[in-house]
């Protein structure tokens, strides 16, 4: 096992190499100049060609990417255009924002996902079955920040029981531990900023995993089909076992390899559609950080962002497979 | 699509009749009435997308100021925008915006996913190997913001977010082609071409293509849906379709200022997308089961 994921980690380098060198010349080619950008309209040619000189801009691309390239190993993603803080500082202050988004978005998809997948399964053609297959054919053709706005209007505006945007009531922010302010709360005891933290995440956290949960849900409700037309569920029925545990215990757990790939590689594609959520709710993650940026074309950070985004990905998508290796024993590390 | 001419000699009554493939995909898509129903809602879009300035009752472009945010009425069924601009009509003009890039981009990753998944496939080596893993690297981002990434880099406008949306879904399309391919290019009817002297692009555009078609099709009509999703997201982001043109994910985008005063703004444009989506993903659906002979009945 530990030779397969050594192996899996070594593939992953000229994956990261292509990912790197992809953003840098999307950025380079197409992009703007960005000393233009910094010395604004009314810079003259000569103030523009001194700062291009200054920040190497003049060099061939290779040369620029190699030092983009000696620079990223080290940690460093060169700096905001317009801030001139760490491109590498801002994006990891925003990151637990993000996760913490995405990993509520898919509990919530899982728990809602898997739930109405067993329901429609085992009530197949029933009316349950055609509500909740419906419900999830809605879910994937719904543009998720249109499911933000119109949660925001109903659940926020309308009614007053959640907050409209935000990760906390200003003020109640948890001393920083893990960086997630629901788990900070809990650990320091701060309930106010717990509830506060809970009331911001629910709207954006549901409208982030609807596509998930739809996802789930179909995925759920196929393999639940296979698993309980087939000869040991009907053992298990014929020995006079509750349908209860039947469903749950014997065909839900078999059920679960193909699931939890499912809800894996969910995961991965909640940190692009975490750009969405949280430019609609206002969430200060990396996601409404790189669309505040591409608005102001403050290219580093775009890059940094976009690199970070899609390593991360990567790692998700490694750690699904890995996963699914290990719970399936018919699958053989090679 | 292996529909081979002797799985499609039925014989009835005795009496042996040939009927083609696509007549005996009809006649499955039909029995599917989620599939119908998306289907007519596609082909109701696309009249509208045709004839929709013989529906719009107001310049969908054009606003009266001092009639802005209005809700539906009579006068404006589904209301003003924030400009005073009839939603109805902007949503009329935005349905062939959002079909247009929806069509074209997926035409587009599917021509160079078919050719890129074709090369790696039939020639299989040193050229699969750098076609997949340039493939791999685009599938290292999740697509919307590698297309985000794209538009951000080649600036705004409607061609722009075609090519953002079509680079970042070819993999998607070769991977399929690719496989398909290998599973068919050892097959006698593949090396009975090649015995008698077809090139390597016969072969592969003749004999291979038409044969492995039927993943392909299902994924583009999925496809359609999903690019129309995104092309929606680029326009809320403000990077995709430019004011004044009718987008509908511009017209959400746009409204996002006003609409806890005036839902009626974001409501309707998301409506739309929704059902078009909808209509493409129930339409596929169906086109899958027709297409798997496993699935059908």
């Amino acid at each position: 096992m530990v030779k397969y994921i050594i192996k899996r980690l070594i593939l992953l380098i000229p994956v990261l190499l292509g990912v790197s060198i992809m953003v840098f010349v999307v950025m380079h080619v197409f992009q703007a100049d960005p000393a233009s950008i910094i010395l604004g309209q009314h810079a003259t040619a000569e103030q523009i060609e001194k700062l291009r000189q200054e920040l190497g801009l003049n060099n061939p691309l290779y040369v620029q990417y190699w030092d983009f390239l000696k620079g990223a190993l080290q940690g460093d993603l060169g700096s905001s255009l317009i801030t001139k803080t760490p491109v590498v500082k801002e994006i990891l202050s925003r990151f637990p924002a993000t996760i913490e988004l995405a990993l509520a978005a898919i509990i919530i998809a899982s728990i809602f996902g898997i739930s109405i997948g067993v329901i429609s399964a085992v009530k197949q053609n029933s009316i349950v079955d055609y509500i909740g297959m419906v419900f999830a054919l809605l879910g994937v053709s719904m543009p998720i920040f249109w499911l933000g706005l119109i949660l925001i209007v109903i659940f926020a505006v309308q009614m007053h029981l959640l907050p409209v945007a935000g990760r906390i009531q200003i003020g109640l922010e948890p001393a920083h531990i893990t960086g997630f302010y629901l788990i900070d709360s809990l650990l320091t005891g701060n309930m106010a900023s717990f509830k506060s933290a809970l009331s911001h995440i629910i709207l954006p956290a549901v409208a982030l995993g609807s596509y998930s949960t739809a996802i789930i849900a179909r995925m759920t409700r196929s393999t639940m089909l296979e698993i309980i037309g087939q000869d040991y569920i009907r053992t298990a029925r014929a020995k006079g076992l509750v349908e209860k545990v039947v469903i749950l215990q014997h065909a839900l757990r078999n059920a679960l390899i193909p699931i939890i790939t499912v809800i894996g590689l969910q995961l991965g594609s909640l940190l692009g559609g975490a750009v969405l959520t949280e430019t609609v709710f206002s969430w200060p993650g990396v996601g409404s950080y790189t669309v505040e940026a591409i608005l102001k074309s403050d290219y580093p950070v775009v890059q940094g962002a976009v690199i970070l985004l899609a390593v991360v990905f990567v790692l998700v998508n490694l750690a699904v497979d890995l996963l699914y290796a290990y719970l399936d024993p018919r699958i053989k590390y090679s | 699509m292996e529909l081979n001419r002797e799985e499609n000699v039925m014989l009835e009554g005795g009496v042996e009749k040939t009927s083609s493939p696509w007549r005996n995909i009809w006649s499955e898509l039909v029995k599917n009435k989620a599939a119908m129903v998306g289907l007519s809602i596609i082909v109701i879009l696309i009249l509208i997308a045709l004839f929709g300035k013989y529906l719009m009752p107001y310049d969908p472009n054009t606003g009266v100021l001092a009639e802005s945010l209005q809700k539906p009425s009579s006068a404006h069924i589904f209301g003003t925008d924030e400009q005073g601009r009839d939603i109805f009509s902007r949503i009329i003009d935005g349905t062939k915006i959002s079909l247009r890039v929806g069509i074209t981009a997926v035409a587009i990753a599917l021509t160079a996913g078919i050719i890129f998944g074709s090369f790696a496939g039939y020639y299989g080596g040193k050229i699969d190997m750098y076609i997949m893993r340039l493939m791999d690297i685009i599938l290292a981002f999740p697509s919307l913001l590698l297309a985000i990434a794209f538009m951000s880099a080649l600036g705004k406008g409607i061609d722009k977010a075609i090519i953002a949306i079509s680079i970042v879904t070819i993999p998607e399309y070769a991977r399929i082609v690719r496989g398909s391919i290998l599973s068919v290019k050892e097959n006698e009817y593949v090396q009975a071409a090649k015995a008698i002297g077809n090139n390597d692009m016969g072969i592969i555009f003749k004999h291979i293509l038409p044969n492995v078609m039927s993943p392909i099709i299902v994924r583009a009509t999925l496809g359609i849906s999903t690019a129309i999703l995104e092309t929606s997201a680029l326009g809320f982001l403000g990077l995709g379709i430019q004011p004044p043109q009718a987008e509908w994910g511009s017209m959400l985008g746009a409204g996002r200022g006003y609409f806890y005063n005036a839902p009626h703004i974001v409501l309707f444009p998301g409506i739309a997308i929704t059902i078009t989506v909808l209509a493409f993903n129930l339409f596929g659906d169906g086109l899958r089961d027709a297409l798997d002979p496993k699935l059908r009945k």
